[in-house]
């Protein structure tokens, strides 16, 4: 369990900050009227959406951190025997970076507002984006018919089971690059368009991250890297 | 009156209103409907439909147990499957909803000011998937082979086993399938609870100057955030093991002499997965109900919160530390012993900030101007089940002392008086303190002082003594408690008396759902703020409040929450809304 | 007044209950009268809090209730008396949780002289294997077991040959002697739990878990599994008999080893 508790202790950190800037410690029956004082403090300056997306985003990646945390439990048993990595994944991981790129170039667009360019951007991620996903499902029907099959063993099963997540939540995001891309041809108010594009850029790096992590897990290489912390420490 | 005017203060800025959506049609207004008070309504109306099956297969299950032999129907796996739906149903689909969907909704944005929830949509989404998972649970009762009863907690592997009600059936599918259902939905819904209190509040509604309500909701619903998904991610494996026969929980088993297909699982596993949600569920149940009594005892003694700092400072300590308490559930799980060290040492340290919060409450109550109403003796009668279900936290929580315990009836009678009649009855308090501003109407007294000594007290006699067939080693779980050494004759005779006490209870909720109905039409009149209160909700200019809550403009916060009672003052309370000073004589030493 | 006299009575009525009533642990049979100890220092601590903290809520509802011209005192926090009842709960809480780490120490770490008595668990019966004369015993493999070998030693195993099985029957234990309990399942989750030995531990498929106890009487106990494990769960009861060293070993001769189980002319004449 000690993934979700780091990634738990980060999220505490971040409320932590924020809360220490809530000013807790004042006494609040001594500060009568004086509303102007306490507008910096009402309301962050962000967008609302992002602050809804920023949380939302908070609770995927405890999601995916348990996952970890249950994938770190199991593989500390004796009998664990790990799969292959296809080597297809690296192709896929290359399309999911310029799935990311295209939608950051879309963001950069909405802000100057090209809608060309914002509409070339979005296209491209989605795109990609569902390159990706046919990547995916390549990948594992390599792996089926190799014989590596969901159910033979515990560390097959998490195989599927993180890839599928990881792909659901892609899945997701392109219902919303679909609404996005709606706006960005039937000519939607730049303000709203740009924040639009701007969440979806937000998700979209985000879930690079989760798949960058996946990979990093599945492929081993998450415990190397552990274990030498570990050397380190001790 | 002192000035405080911070070096780098910022001018104040014109707070944009949020853009609200209007309904158009019948349908949008009330089924439909995006207004957190009418989803609200929805989702309390749900959660307590859903609550009375719950309550229907309590009594089902002490019938059985109060009288073994007496009731055929009620086989060994009809009485596995009640228990487990009435775990199940109380714990997330009745209570959680009910705190954070029913009372959530409607109070956060009227007690921050806020016209709705900042992501209305989403918000109507919330209720309908919650609504979707209610259904798919109930349908488990007509599936083929019934609900589960695996228990609410769901162990694996017998969850998924022959042995077991509904595991090699429909039930298990469903009762997973709902799970996650009530998951996403929940999650949609603790968005919006999240970010409206971070966003949506008023000018000059600052966090310190919220009622602990909202503390305890909005702490609540962080922690729901972040710990639903370990539940999540625990049925989604399971869900994988019964359909697809993966093997994430289960090892190589026999059963019934036959070697099953499963290997190399870990059933521990499922427990920490389970325990990491289940531990901070406790608390989710708890905060909206420590925040919504502190605030019947302030109204209703006229009095400010005592310590309203250390309140919120215990409220987001309690939080944090309900994540690194969840294996003191699992003690005799066989996980390491050695962990045993450390879980029960951060169990015990979650008692002082709770005692903190205790003291603090009758605290309030000392030279206060206390009135006895409805709302107040709830607010009473849950200190004094919420001291005694804690206190045996600490029976439970030091590791060793649960040895002999844990699995027992004492088990059953702790966690229902601290998180079940506790919460429930804060519930019921808030219903009657809050009913006036949603329905416009008081609840019948005499029908709510009925209700109230036989709740209370009830409840009470139900669970003090069952405590002691715990400690003489009555284990849970079980159908009949025929045929053990441990249960004398005298023993038997308690659990009749604890089974008829739990009809008479349940008798006087059926009597509150009456009130409940008839008083909409035929209650007293209560005006607009009928409790004298000082948040925000009841300073609004319709009651019930109509859409957008607060008319043209948002009320501006000119104070904290507990302005009662101020020396100099006209009234013994001043509204959040209302400007000037009253400046106490001196800061208090 | 009502409310004040209730919440006194509600106090008065559970320290009497606890008291009077005849609902009580079952005596001791093992040595860990140190957990029953722990107990009553927290029925104690507890108990006190309980009742200070209701008798203090009654006295306020009588003391200040709402009289007509009565005005609540302004006092929003006082930090010395805080930091005071703070303190206090922390060295309550201290008091609690030193003894019982102490005792929970004692209750994980085995004694070196203790036997092994290994207890399997499945739906809905408990069995049981003793070492041999070699004191150890064989391992054992989920994989393994079938008809013949009902708890999956491992045949390959000379250490297992000599153990003695004890298929679904009663376990017999000398008096005095420590026993470490190795706790093992065929199916499901259950749970090895004799109410006079106060110890208990989950059985999980899949590995070995224990406790360790030393039989201080005499006397036959009821073996209660729990850990919920399947609706069969209420009846898998079981017998510990604790014997005198004279009659242990008179039971212990008239047990089968696994090799004579196994050996198919001897097939049937078990018990």
């Amino acid at each position: 369990m000690s993934v979700i508790l780091v990634f738990l202790l980060v999220i505490a950190g971040i409320a932590g900050w924020w809360l220490s800037h809530q000013r807790l410690m004042t006494k609040p029956w001594l500060e009568q009227g004086m509303i102007g004082d306490f507008v910096a403090l009402d309301r962050s300056a962000l967008p609302t959406a992002k602050i809804g997306l920023g949380v939302f985003l908070a609770v995927v990646g405890c999601l995916f951190a348990l996952f970890t945390s249950a994938y770190f439990m199991r593989m500390a048993l004796s009998d664990w025997r790990p799969l292959p990595i296809p080597s297809l994944l690296w192709l896929n991981t290359g399309v999911l970076v310029l799935s990311s790129i295209a939608i950051q170039c879309a963001s950069l667009a909405a802000r100057k507002g090209q809608v060309d360019m914002v509409r070339l951007g979005l296209a491209t991620a989605g795109l990609t984006a569902l390159v990706f996903l046919i990547g995916q499902l390549v990948a594992w029907r390599e792996l089926s018919a190799d014989g590596y099959f969901l159910a033979s063993n515990p560390a097959n099963s998490f195989f599927y089971l993180l890839t599928g997540m990881h792909g659901l939540h892609i899945l997701g995001g392109l219902v919303g690059l679909g609404r996005t891309s709606v706006g960005a041809w039937n000519g939607a108010q730049p303000q709203r368009l740009r924040l639009s594009v701007e969440l979806c850029a937000m998700y979209w790096h985000f879930l690079l991250f989760v798949w960058l992590a996946i990979f990093a897990l599945l492929a081993g290489w998450a415990s190397t890297l552990i274990d030498i912390c570990r050397g380190l420490l001790t | 009156m002192v000035d405080i005017t911070p070096a780098d203060a910022v001018p104040p800025a014109e707070v944009a209103e949020m853009e609200l959506y209007h309904p158009h049609s019948w349908w949008t207004k009330y089924v439909f409907s995006q207004d957190a008070k009418v989803i609200a309504i929805q989702y309390s109306a749900t959660a307590t439909a859903i609550g009375m099956v719950a309550l229907v297969l309590s009594w089902l299950m002490r019938l059985q147990l109060g009288f073994p032999g007496t009731f055929d129907f009620i086989t060994p796996e009809a009485y596995y499957q009640f228990i487990t739906m009435h775990g199940m149903i109380m714990v997330i689909y009745l209570l959680t909803a009910l705190f954070l969907g029913g009372f959530g909704n409607y109070l956060i944005p009227l007690m921050v000011g806020a016209r709705d929830m900042v992501f209305p949509y989403v918000n109507m989404l919330s209720y309908w998937i919650y609504l979707l998972a209610v259904l798919v649970l109930v349908s488990s009762f007509f599936a083929p082979g019934g609900p589960t009863g695996a228990g609410w907690t769901l162990y694996p592997p017998q969850a998924i086993m022959t042995g077991t009600p509904g595991g090699q059936d429909w039930g298990i599918i469903l009762m997973l399938v709902s799970l996650i259902l009530f998951i996403v939905g929940f999650t949609m819904g603790g968005l919006n609870y999240v970010v409206t209190v971070l966003q949506g509040r008023t000018r000059g509604m600052t966090l310190m100057r919220l009622p602990l309500t909202v503390w305890g909701i909005f702490t609540a619903t962080v922690m729901a955030l972040l710990a639903f998904p370990a539940l999540f991610v625990a049925c989604v494996m399971m869900l994988l093991d019964r359909a697809l026969g993966t093997s994430f929980f289960m090892p190589a088993i026999v059963e019934m002499g036959e070697q099953l297909q499963h290997g190399g699982g870990s059933p521990i596993l499922f427990q920490h997965l389970f325990w990491f949600f289940g531990h901070p569920e406790v608390y989710i149940v708890a905060l909206p109900a420590f925040g919504i009594v502190s605030d019947l005892i302030s109204t209703h003694a006229r009095k400010n919160i005592f310590g309203y700092r250390m309140m919120v400072w215990a409220i987001v300590g309690i939080g944090a530390l309900s994540f690194v308490v969840w294996a003191h559930h699992m003690y005799v799980s066989g996980m390491h012993p050695y962990f045993g060290f450390f879980f029960a040492t951060t169990t015990l340290i979650i008692a002082v900030p709770t005692a903190i919060k205790v003291y603090n409450w009758v605290l309030t109550l000392w030279r206060g101007d206390i009135h006895l109403t409805i709302p107040m003796l709830f607010a009473l009668a849950f200190i004094v089940t919420f001291v005694n279900g804690g206190l045996t936290g600490l029976f439970l929580g030091n590791v060793v002392v649960d040895v002999p315990l844990s699995d027992t009836m004492f088990v059953v009678a702790h966690f229902h008086m601290v998180m079940g009649v506790a919460p429930i009855i804060v519930i019921f308090g808030a219903i009657y303190h809050w009913y006036p501003k949603v329905t416009g109407r008081m609840l019948n007294e005499t029908l709510g002082r009925f209700h109230f000594w036989v709740t209370f007290l009830g409840a009470y006699l139900i669970f003090f003594p069952m405590h002691y067939l715990g400690l003489m080693g009555v284990p849970r779980r079980y159908n009949e408690l025929t045929d053990m050494t441990v249960m004398t004759e005298s023993a038997h005779h308690l659990n009749s008396f604890i089974s008829i006490m739990a009809f008479i209870v349940g008798f006087a909720q059926i009597v509150f759902l009456f009130n409940l109905i008839w008083s909409i039409r035929h209650g007293r009149e209560a005006g607009g703020n009928p409790w004298r209160a000082t948040t925000l909700e009841w300073q609004t200019p319709e009651t019930p409040p109509a859409h957008g809550n607060f008319g043209k403009d948002l009320p501006i916060v000119y104070r904290w929450a507990y302005d009662y009672s101020v020396p100099g003052a006209k009234e013994d309370f001043i509204p959040q809304n209302i400007p000037g000073s009253f400046a106490p004589s001196r800061e208090p030493a | 007044m009502a409310v004040a006299l209730v919440l006194v009575l509600i106090v008065v009525g559970s320290v009497l209950f606890h008291f009077l009533s005849p609902w009580w642990w079952t005596p001791i049979a093992s040595n860990w009268d140190y957990i029953d100890n722990t107990i009553i220092i927290t029925f104690w601590i507890t108990g006190v809090v309980f009742a200070a903290v209701v008798l203090f809520m009654a006295y306020c509802v009588f003391r200040f209730r709402h009289r007509e011209g009565n005005q609540a005192a302004y006092e929003p926090e006082n930090r010395r008396l805080e930091s005071w009842l703070t303190v206090v709960t922390a060295v309550g809480v201290t008091a609690l949780l030193v003894p019982g780490l102490f005792v929970w120490s004692r209750f994980v770490n085995v004694p070196g002289d203790a036997t092994e008595v290994e207890v399997v668990g499945q739906q809905w019966q408990w069995s049981f294997r003793l070492p041999g004369k070699d004191g150890k015993l064989g391992t054992s493999d989920t994989r393994d077991v079938n008809a013949e070998n009902p708890l999956g030693v491992i045949a390959t195993d000379a250490n297992g040959q000599d153990d003695v099985v004890v298929e679904a029957a009663d376990l017999h234990l000398p008096v005095g002697k420590p026993v470490k309990m190795l706790l093992r399942s065929i199916d499901v989750l259950h749970d090895f739990y004799v109410p006079e030995f106060r110890a208990k531990m989950d059985m999980i498929p899949g590995s070995v878990t224990y406790f360790w106890f030393t039989p201080t009487k005499t006397g036959t106990f009821q073996v209660l599994c729990a850990e919920l494990c399947g609706q069969g769960h209420p009846m898998m009861h079981g017998v510990v008999m604790v014997d005198t060293q004279e009659d242990y070993l008179a039971w212990l001769g008239q047990q089968q080893t696994f090799a004579q189980l196994s050996a198919p002319q001897q097939m049937g004449s078990a018990e």
